[in-house]
């Protein structure tokens, strides 16, 4: 690697985790359950050091957020993983039925590693679908889906991943990526 | 009335506990066995909230908090094992690892 | 101000139904693993309906300290569980579909198996994925361009 490519990533990573190491420090006082200039001194000297110790590729944000999209983002995935978790949970203990399962393969409009990232994380989190298998280079996410009966169920599935993607964009993603899917 | 809901709520849970116990004997797979390990480690972490309820302290939140940071750990240590030594290692893209790796 | 006896007794009542619902998604996520055909079901009927007990506990624990900051304290363990979970649901899916860990029949469609051949014809004609690797191991660095920042310069 050559020393100007090391200087830019350096200089990448001291601005662009500074949201990573806020919420580190946050996680930091919550475990001491206490805001003293102690807890805030540790938390930010450890911070720094786990984020040093273990380096992590910087990650790309779009410098676009919009918080009450995203409170509205993680709302919707907290209900859609209490309704689910009892919808899978009839499904155990009702009559064995002749439910089939999916794998379905959604092409997500996003390029960016963190929209897929938590797209893919809030898949995972509602019961009843699961990532199996991740092609980060053209941003395709395998989405197990349990109780399939029909191909509609398919694209519903489909369509409910997609939608997810949406949401997260609205929030997080960058202008012309919002302005394409916005239609 | 709050004694009876607390004694369901155990027979319930114990009930549960043995039924993941069944699983993660039986398998058949190695698969089987880490997803229901997976399960019994959250029922631990959820008995141990319970039973700060049942009690009326909140002594074992540290726990509860290392448990639920470090649950992870076992089940991935154990997934990319078992992906590594017997599984199919060709994903749908070439170069994956390599950058993971990077 | 209201008298403290009944609330007490209501809060502490709320509580205990909640850690029994907790026991039954507890319950339910064994009854799972235990009916499901497949690893692939089973994993689905696993540790996520569980979340939703745990944060339900969660709830109980404070309520029954009637603490806010009980359940600040407690805000990580439910954190860690929304962040770890999926991924290792996510392993533990990978694994087991790599290691053809589910009853294909099973499957209403399954898009996945074409990619995966379709990979394995390109990448390796012949031979395994360890053998090729050592041998395209440069060609591989250059092969599709990396989004990651400060890479390829």
């Amino acid at each position: 690697m050559t020393e100007s490519s090391r200087a830019a990533r350096a200089r990448i990573t001291i601005r662009q985790q500074l949201p990573l190491l806020a919420a580190l420090v946050v996680l930091w006082m919550l475990l001491w359950g206490s805001i003293t200039p102690l807890t805030i001194v540790t938390g930010v000297v450890i911070a720094l050091a786990v984020t040093r110790a273990f380096y992590l590729p910087a990650v790309e944000l779009s410098g676009r957020f919009d918080p009450f999209w995203f409170a509205v983002f993680v709302g919707r995935v907290l209900v859609e993983m209490a309704v689910a978790s009892f919808q899978v949970a009839l499904l155990a203990i009702g009559p064995r039925s002749r439910h089939r399962s999916a794998l379905v393969k959604v092409d997500l409009t996003t390029r960016s590693d963190f929209i897929l990232t938590g797209t893919a994380l809030a898949v995972s989190l509602v019961p009843g679908s699961v990532v199996v298998e991740v092609d980060r280079a053209s941003t395709v996410l395998y989405v197990h889906t349990l109780s399939v009966r029909t191909e509609a169920e398919v694209e519903k599935a489909r369509a409910h991943v997609l939608g997810l993607e949406r949401d997260l964009l609205r929030a997080w993603g960058s202008r012309a990526e919002w302005e394409a899917v916005r239609s | 009335m709050t004694t009876v809901l607390y004694l369901i709520a155990g027979v319930i849970a114990a009930a549960a506990v043995l039924i993941v116990l069944l699983r993660l004997i039986t398998g058949p797979t190695l698969i089987d066995r880490l997803i229901a390990s997976d399960v019994m480690l959250t029922t631990l972490i959820l008995v141990i909230g319970a039973e700060m309820v049942i009690s009326g302290h909140t002594r074992s939140i540290p726990l509860m908090v290392v448990l639920a940071a470090t649950a992870i750990l076992g089940s991935v240590a154990v997934a990319r094992f078992i992906t590594r030594a017997g599984g199919d290692q060709s994903g749908p893209i070439a170069g994956e690892d390599d950058d993971a790796r990077r | 101000m209201l008298d403290a006896e009944p609330w007490n007794s209501i809060l502490d009542a709320v509580a205990a139904a909640l850690l029994v619902v907790a026991a039954l998604l507890t319950l339910a996520a064994a009854i799972g693993l235990v009916r499901f055909p497949d690893p692939l079901s089973r994993l689905h009927a696993a540790t996520k309906p569980q979340i939703l007990g745990l944060i339900l506990v969660v709830i109980a624990i404070a309520l029954g300290a009637r603490s806010a900051t009980v359940l600040l304290l407690l805000v990580p363990v439910v954190v860690f569980q929304l962040l770890t979970a999926p991924i290792s649901a996510h392993m533990v899916g990978r694994a087991g579909y790599r290691n053809g860990d589910f009853d294909p029949d099973s499957l209403l469609v399954d898009e996945l198996a074409p990619d995966v051949d379709a990979a394995r014809g390109t990448e390796l004609p012949g031979g395994s994925w360890t053998d090729e690797r050592a041998v395209a191991d440069p060609g591989d660095d250059d092969a599709g361009p990396s989004k990651g920042p400060g890479a390829g310069s």
